[in-house]
């Protein structure tokens, strides 16, 4: 598994050489509960890190996903919507929402790892 | 992500044990008539008139004359009232039951207010009618300006507003004509809103290009003093706050919120949604508030939404009423008169941020809430505070053994409970309150406010009696006692003796049917 990294907002980054590919937590989905609209950012769109991305909605409530890192946006997953369960059905994998070029990889580092962002959602209930 | 609800609301239609429902031939449930959409009713050549087609008719507009049908349904007279009597008998209003939707203050619309608001010089005046013949409507808002002014303590009034968000809106316009009076406009972006404050309040000051910055709380419900004063800043435009709060609590503090917001150069507006808990008791001017809104349909019983429009008139401090919109009425040596351009304005001394609507506001809704106010008297409007709080506590009194109470000590208007008494019982707050549909009783304000897990927030209001709290009451401990038996189908999968059993909502979001269609019959409207 490809190095993954979260957010303390619940987004979860990953890196493949210089894309990084954004989506919600698991965690995130099932607070959620069941998605019903995504609307996603056009292709080429540059985003600081901390950026609205994407705005996701639920029955319950509509929220913002905040880009994790700098970059730009190189591509969109525009299955979700059509077909916004796909989120709560996947979204550590097929539930992504978009992929950016990264301008800065450093800013990785002040992401959690997976077993600290484990920690804090424990600490979150 | 931002703004995610955590509130454990269940969302999934299935795990629900929705869908199944005993049916009969008519789909009827004895009296529980069921009813088809009137285009589903259709008979061709139906009609409530029988006219016969004109002999030698000429029509004047030529090739503009109507080619095809234009899609009404035809059917006769009876067959039309007795679709709208069945509809109307699906609804639940506050005539057939206790409302106790909490922060909504769904109290009884007295039938007095009905009978001022039908007087021929009020139902039947058009807003267009010269000013010289609607003297007594003119003096009617004038006067009902004059009360709104005395018992919030403040100099000025917009009464156009149509409704609290739109009041909201009106208050935070006045605010910013008088940040950008004194040149600070580019400068005061920031608005701050408390956690516990009404949802309008923040999506009312992004209207208006504002950021949004909330203000924690202090954990016992309440505004964080120093958490405000540390956000507080040259660049903050105003604070929202709604005072009695969304968890039915008094912000203690509001005093010194005032003192602390106008020393930082910024102004105090206070959402008046819950003006029902000190109307008569406390006057917000006193407490240094600069706009408020004062929902009609709330504090004053005019009805609520669907059962006509709403009135949220803004009251104004001495620092904002220059700014007062256009329309508003003034009077001199007896004579009314409406102040309706600017020019007129500047003639009188104010310099009004523009206008909120067409017209000078809701003429039905101000003859109610002064019909109301005048048949109340100020003993009666002081009893309604102290009845709505007496009530409010009477039901957190009554039930928190067994309901979990979210906070120490009395409350305001509502009591409010979260879901720890349900933890452990696979009952959710979403299946308790359709569980009390079951019963009868249109459920409490759920899920809201966002500060407490799967809220309950009740509001009897005080035009409940004890008998009918006390069934409410009786109700609900037999409800959370069901919760702990073996009787879960009780919640799961209700409400059951509805008119529908539980909705989908999630299909409903994904896959909605937006517009009725021929080809698809009855089940369009499940």
């Amino acid at each position: 598994m490809s190095d993954i990294r979260f957010t303390d907002q619940h987004e979860w980054v990953r890196v493949d050489d210089d894309v990084a590919t954004i989506g919600i937590s698991d965690y995130a989905q099932e607070q959620l509960g069941d998605v019903v609209f995504v609307e996603l950012p056009e292709t080429g769109k540059t985003l600081s890190a901390g950026d609205e991305a994407a705005v996701v909605e639920s029955v319950k409530a509509a929220s913002e996903v905040y880009a994790p890192v700098s970059g730009e946006v190189v591509e969109v997953n525009g299955a979700l919507e059509d077909e916004p369960a796909g989120v709560n059905e996947d979204a550590m994998g097929n539930g992504w929402f978009v992929k950016l070029k990264l301008s800065d990889a450093s800013e990785l580092d002040k992401l959690m790892d997976e077993a600290a962002y484990k920690e804090f959602c424990d600490g979150l209930d | 992500m931002s703004g995610m609800n955590k509130q454990g609301r269940p969302t999934s239609f299935a795990e629900s044990g929705g869908g199944a429902e005993r049916t009969t031939f008519t789909g009827n449930k004895g009296l529980e008539l069921e009813e088809p959409l009137i285009f589903e009713r259709d008979t061709k050549g139906a009609c409530g008139v029988d006219l016969d087609e004109p002999e030698g008719y000429q029509p004047k507009i030529g090739k503009f004359e109507r080619k095809n049908r234009i899609g009404l349904p035809g059917l006769s007279e009876p067959e039309v009232v007795r679709h709208f009597v069945r509809l109307s008998s699906k609804n639940y209003s506050i005539d057939a039951g206790l409302y106790p939707l909490g922060s909504c203050t769904m109290k009884h619309n007295p039938r007095l207010n009905e009978k001022m608001a039908r007087l021929p010089g009020f139902g039947d005046v058009h807003p267009l009618q010269p000013e010289q013949t609607v003297q007594g409507a003119m003096e009617l808002i004038d006067t009902l300006a004059h009360w709104l002014k005395t018992l919030t303590g403040l100099p000025a009034v917009a009464m156009s507003p149509k409704a609290g968000a739109h009041g909201e809106l009106c208050g935070m316009m006045a605010i910013r004509a008088a940040i950008e009076a004194k040149g600070e406009g580019e400068q005061r972006r920031r608005v701050l809103v408390p956690e516990s404050a009404h949802g309008t309040n923040p999506a009312t000051a992004a209207l208006l290009g504002y950021k949004v910055d909330t203000i924690k709380g202090d954990g016992n419900g309440r505004v964080d003093l120093e958490a405000l004063r540390e956000k507080l800043g040259p660049d903050v435009a105003a604070i929202m706050l709604t005072n009695p709060n969304t968890c039915g609590l008094f912000e203690r503090d509001i005093i010194d919120i005032a003192k602390a917001v106008h020393e930082a150069g910024a102004y105090f507006y206070c959402d008046g949604a819950n003006f029902n808990a000190i109307v008569g008791r406390v006057r917000p001017g006193d407490l240094g508030v600069d706009a408020m809104h004062i929902n009609l349909h709330k504090t004053f019983s005019t009805p609520h939404g669907g059962g006509g429009p709403g009135a949220g008139p803004v009251v104004f401090s001495e620092a904002l009423a220059p700014f007062v919109p256009l329309p508003y009425v003034v009077q001199k040596d007896g004579v009314y008169d409406l102040i309706e351009t600017e020019d007129e304005a500047e003639a009188d001394g104010t310099s009004p941020f523009g206008r909120m609507t067409a017209f000078h506001g809701q003429m039905g809704m101000f003859v109610r809430a002064l019909a109301y106010m005048m048949s109340h008297g100020s003993d009666g409007l002081r009893q309604v505070a102290e009845d709505s709080v007496l009530n409010a506590n009477y039901v957190l009194a009554s039930l928190k053994d067994v309901m979990s109470a979210s906070y120490e000590g009395p409350c305001m208007h509502e009591a409010l409970f979260d879901d720890r008494f349900l933890k452990g019982t696979g009952v959710e707050t979403l299946d308790f309150a359709k569980a009390m549909i079951d019963e009868g009783y249109h459920p409490m304000t759920m899920y809201f406010p966002l500060v407490v897990h799967g809220a309950l927030l009740i509001e009897p209001t005080e035009t409940e009696s004890k008998q009918g709290i006390d069934l409410f009451i009786a109700t609900l401990r037999d409800l959370v006692a069901a919760t702990k038996s073996n009787d879960k189908e009780r919640f799961s999968g209700a409400p059951h003796f509805a008119p529908r059993g539980r909705l989908d909502e999630t299909a409903a979001a994904r896959k909605p049917i937006l517009r009725w269609q021929p080809e698809m019959p009855a089940q369009a409207a499940d």
